[in-house]
């Protein structure tokens, strides 16, 4: 086998040194009946490289790829452009095969990029710390609930309507645990009125800009409501690209902000792995979940990083640690920082300002088709239309006309009739004009 | 005149009158390592013998402290938030915790005195 | 004869003074490199067209203002990275001895197959039609862990280890409910890892902890004494995390299963059993598997990882959304409850999406390279290296349980340094000078000392043997009093040892402009 260095021959002298008969002596503590045969196992044997590549490739073939088709999904997840050398530096030995750096004399490369990757998050964000990352957007929201329910001592959490659905789950999944999770109602490509269900037992009101239908929300009112009520403002963001031409959530007041970090430097990957960013203010840092990378110096003086304040770890804090969180999105947000670092400020306004003009362009000749009717009127690459009739039929038939249209209301929402008729559409820098006319000549002959 | 007392979870408690004083003892400072934070009980909370009242922190581990007798909490050295250094450097005087009322002098008196803790120590 | 008297000098020359500093603060190849955000000049490396927008659709949230992100060219991108890489220990470059880590080979045909554009450029969300062959991945890594493992079922969304952690305690709570019962203690060996009763608290119950006796396994006595008819559930590791497998596992499930509780499996050591025993054969009822140690995928600096867990037929309904069936027209996600097939009742959902698709298909890449010989034999392999090292080593080193042969992994304690004034963390650190990683240290924190070495499948006997002579004579040397060359260890590292106190105590977290250097631009 191409990946065990071991001969026969080594084998035998290490049982030798060993002082054992055989591998399985070396077993004995396993009760006998335990050890089953291999025959035990219906599966195939090794294979040479080629073989399994072919295999793969078959497997991936049978998929369209984004970049295949013109392309329209987002609700949480983008296609953008990730420039050649982020994946060629990513798969670098010594970023790709290392460990969490733990010996920091021999890990300043990887904490030197968290460093520089939490201070992009920081300054994207508008907020003063970030972490390290976190799995991705929705576990990242569900920790800033539970992060809200510590800081408050306080249970209930009220999601907007607007929020993900994913994420509205994963939330009421862990934090409803701990306290009442609250959904509101929401009339797609308008904002609810949340303030009014603030109340003195809330510990947390999460509100997702640009939202799961495109619009983008205003979040100042509801952090002044949130914090005359002693409430915390959890900010979602599942579009970061966004921040490169919006206000940020912490000029507007909010307290933590999670998002998901996918669109720079990742691929869409069927859902991941992708990169939770986590930012909060200063004096929350201490119920702030995940890894932290500091800066300090070395016995000679010379600057230097290292994890930090991990005793609110679970290895160290176990039972009263802040969250069970053990990894981070190590990889992913080297990628995120590299990509970041790539694009820079005039390059991340440039790619926003972009994203923004393809889906507005977009937008124009949708609404322009008879029977489709543009929901969202305020929104950054993303948007939803009615249509005549139900939607996911007519995202079907676009396949076979190949074109992947976008991604049916009713996908997320299954239960809400009142979506049935809306599609979400995102458009990106890497959409062209043949794309739009496809979708357009498409729709059209659809509905 | 004030009477100091120990607890086997390293904990040292002074008692000048009603008030009592309580830190955690220079052996504990010294197994602990560097003293980076401290987390402080607020005045007036209640607390029990032998109840979690603060938290210390070294680079590598984080501890609670456990209230040697019940109490309410008078004060807390909050000097200790911007140096957390006195922990280590001055244990038994400076690097104090936090002063309780004792609702119970007997609790105070149930505890071990210097040389109980010194032979207490011995046997760890 | 004619001679070129003016050709460069071939030998080697003199050695460079150490006292001398360089003029540049580097040293070879050795580079100093500042921040991102100390380089930029408002270059960029990206080229995009300067589009003018309207604000009518933007809501009134235009940013004003920068962001204050630093702009450089792709060639100074390229060079900062690379730099940093090479400040890194990894895998590729040398033995990396992390116990409970599982440091082991990571093949490039796995990060080839992920990047197929078929799996690497899919949309979580695209229509399932054309996402089969991804959907046939998730089924096809479904039914390696579960054949491997000997059970019915496997949730494929957890995230990380403790993530998947996470989700086999959430079932066990929505199992107990469904019974109508209020159990609230869950029972976890001091030896655990951190993760297992942060998991449990985590997941709202409380933890109660199991001693371990001296031999190194679980006291099953006293686990057993402790079981009652408010106990959930039990969090084992095996093989523990002394590299030991707990032999009364069997029993022990019986028990748990007779109190009416579930026994969970930490299944960080999955990499010395796999293809050898199957734990559903143990009775346990849920294991979650790091595809990032067992099968490889790579660490990649701390994540990400995945998590997925097997399930017993006692747990099976309960996985969380979404789920995967069988239909006619092909695959097809369950992602509502109300979808889900019958006798399904599924908990509720630990993340957006299905999981960690770039895992799957690395870690199914693996599964089908090795095959099941292949699986079993690096899992005898890995547990062959421990004991080698073991035996090689135990004569300098002591083993707390040196008689009995390891798994995976071989544990040592400091007494053999005891007197020396050499602490376990300045032996680790000694090893960085030799060109290594150091072992895993002070975990289990029932050993004194611990330091745990994982070799892995990966090593060969050649560098075994290195190894082995390098801790040999780290350890004679430490015991004949010449400490010199640990005291303040590693000297040969990009950097010396770092002062933690000083981050701790007033954390910097991110980079700051100098307002000093502000004022004068």
């Amino acid at each position: 086998m191409r990946y065990l260095p071991l001969t026969p021959d080594d084998r035998r002298a290490m049982l030798a040194k060993i002082g054992a008969p055989d591998v399985d002596s070396l077993f004995r503590d396993v009760p006998k009946s335990a050890v089953v045969a291999l025959s035990a196992f219906n599966l195939p044997d090794t294979q040479g490289e080629m073989e399994v590549d072919r295999a793969m490739s078959k497997l991936a073939a049978k998929n369209v790829a984004a970049g295949a088709a013109p392309f329209f999904c987002g609700a949480g997840a983008y296609k953008h452009h990730v420039p050649s050398a982020v994946d060629h530096l990513i798969q670098r030995s010594e970023f790709l095969t290392s460990y969490t750096p733990y010996q920091p004399e021999i890990a300043q490369g990887t904490l030197q990029y968290l460093f520089e990757f939490q201070t992009q998050v920081a300054l994207l964000t508008g907020m003063e710390v970030a972490n390290a990352s976190l799995y991705d957007g929705s576990t990242a929201t569900a920790e800033a609930v539970l992060m809200a329910q510590r800081i408050t001592k306080r249970g209930k959490a009220i999601l907007s309507g607007g929020l993900h659905p994913h994420y509205a789950e994963t939330v009421e999944t862990v934090a409803g645990l701990f306290g009442p999770v609250e959904r509101t109602k929401v009339t797609p490509g308008s904002a609810e009125d949340i303030i009014a269900l603030i109340d003195d037992q809330t510990a947390c009101v999460v509100v997702q800009s640009p939202d799961v239908f495109g619009l983008i929300r205003n979040l100042r009112p509801i952090a002044e409501a949130a914090h005359a009520k002693g409430a915390l403002l959890i900010a979602v963001v599942t579009e970061i690209v966004s921040l490169g031409l919006l206000e940020p959530p912490g000029a507007q007041g909010a307290d933590i902000v999670a998002a998901e970090g996918q669109s720079i430097g990742n691929g869409l990957n069927f859902g991941g792995p992708y990169v939770g960013l986590f930012a909060t203010r200063e004096k929350f840092l201490r119920q702030m979940p995940g890894r932290l990378c500091g800066e300090t110096v070395d016995a000679e003086g010379r600057r230097g990083f290292v994890l930090t304040l991990s005793t609110r770890e679970q290895h160290i804090r176990r039972e009263k640690a802040t969250s069970n969180i053990c990894t981070n999105s190590g990889l992913c947000t080297l990628a995120f920082t590299i990509h970041l670092s790539l694009l820079g400020e005039d390059g991340l306004t440039r790619l926003a300002q972009l994203n923004h003009a393809k889906a507005s362009a977009l937008a124009d000749r949708l609404a322009a088709l008879p029977g489709v009717e543009l929901v969202t009127n305020a929104f950054f690459n993303e948007f939803t239309i009615k249509l005549p009739k139900a939607a996911a039929p007519v995202v079907d038939a676009l396949v076979k006309k190949g074109v992947i249209a976008g991604v049916p209301a009713s996908r997320l929402l299954p239960r809400e009739k009142s979506t049935e008729n809306l599609l979400i559409l995102a458009a990106t820098e890497t959409n062209t004009d043949e794309d739009f006319d496809a979708l357009v000549t498409a729709l059209k002959e659809a509905i | 005149m004030s009477e100091v007392r120990y607890t086997d979870q390293h904990e040292w408690i002074r008692l000048d009158g009603d008030e009592a004083t309580v830190g955690i003892t220079k052996y504990a400072a010294e197994s602990l390592g560097d003293v980076v934070f401290v987390e402080l009980p607020a005045s007036g909370k209640a607390v029990a013998a032998g109840g979690e009242a603060a938290v210390v922190e070294s680079v590598k581990a984080a501890s609670d402290i456990y209230a040697p007798a019940g109490g309410t909490v008078i004060t807390a050295n909050s000097a200790l938030e911007a140096a957390p250094s006195k922990v280590n450097e001055d244990p038994e005087g400076e690097g104090w915790f936090f002063k309780l009322k004792l609702s119970n002098k007997d609790e105070f008196a149930k505890l071990m005195d210097a040389a109980a803790y010194a032979k207490f120590l011995e046997l760890l | 004869m004619s001679m070129n008297n003016q050709g460069r000098p071939s030998g080697a020359g003199e050695a460079f003074p150490a006292h001398i500093a360089t003029i540049s603060g580097d040293r070879g190849l050795d580079h100093e490199e500042g921040l991102i955000f100390e380089l930029g000049h408002g270059a960029t490396g990206v080229d995009l067209p300067d589009v003018q927008i309207s604000d009518a659709r933007l809501g009134g949230a235009r940013r004003n203002g920068l962001i204050g992100l630093p702009g450089l060219s792709e060639p100074e991108v390229i060079r900062h990275y690379v730099r940093l890489s090479r400040k890194n220990y990894a895998i590729d470059s040398g033995l990396y001895p992390l116990g409970s880590c599982t440091m082991k080979h990571n093949p490039r045909l796995n990060e080839k197959m992920a990047r197929l554009p078929g799996f690497g450029d899919l949309h979580p969300l695209a229509p399932q039609s054309t996402t089969q062959g991804a959907l046939e991945v998730i089924s096809a890594l479904m039914n390696w862990l579960t054949t491997l493992t000997g059970m019915p079922a496997v949730a494929m969304s957890p995230k990380a280890g403790a993530h998947g952690e996470l989700c086999g305690l959430l079932a066990i709570r929505a199992a107990i409910a469904a019974r109508g019962e209020n159990r609230k203690r869950v029972l976890v060996p001091e030896s655990a890892h951190g993760t297992n009763p942060a998991t449990a608290a985590f997941a709202g119950f409380t933890v109660d902890e199991v001693p371990a006796m001296p031999n190194g396994r679980v006291d099953a006595e006293a686990l057993k004494a402790k079981l009652g008819p408010d106990v959930a559930a039990i969090m084992l590791t095996n093989p523990n995390t002394c590299g030991l497998f707990e032999g009364e596992i069997v029993d022990i499930a019986k028990a748990v299963h007779e109190a009416g509780a579930y026994f969970y499996c930490d299944g960080a050591n999955f990499n010395a059993i796999a293809g050898k025993v199957r734990p559903g054969d143990l009775g346990i009822d849920a294991m979650h598997i790091n595809l990032h140690k067992t099968f490889s995928t790579p660490h990649g600096g701390g994540g990400p990882g995945a998590g997925p867990v097997v399930l017993s037929e006692r747990l099976a309904a309960y996985a969380p959304l979404p789920l995967l069936v069988a239909g006619a027209d092909g695959l097809r996600l369950i992602e509502d409850a109300a979808d889900a097939p019958e006798g399904a009742k599924p908990f509720g959902r630990m993340c957006a999406f299905h999981g960690q698709m770039g895992m799957f298909t690395r870690a199914l890449t693996y599964m089908l390279s090795h095959g099941r010989d292949g699986v079993r034999q690096a899992s005898e392999d890995a547990v062959l290296s421990a004991n080698y090292i073991l035996a090689s080593l135990k004569d300098v080193m002591s083993a707390p349980f040196g008689d009995g042969p390891c798994m995976h992994e071989a544990l040592f304690d400091d007494s053999f340094l005891e007197g020396t004034g050499v602490t376990t963390l300045d032996f680790a650190k000694a090893m960085i000078d030799e060109g290594y990683h150091p072992m895993t240290m002070y975990f289990p924190l029932v050993v004194h000392g611990a330091m745990l070495i994982e070799p892995t499948e990966s090593e060969s006997k050649h560098s075994l043997d290195r190894f082995i002579h390098v801790l040999h004579t780290l350890a004679t040397e430490a015991r004949a009093g010449q400490t010199a060359r640990f005291a303040g260890a590693p000297h040969l590292a990009p950097r010396r040892r770092l002062d933690e106190t000083a981050a701790a105590r007033k954390p910097v977290l991110r980079w700051k402009p100098d307002p000093l250097k502000e004022a004068a631009e």
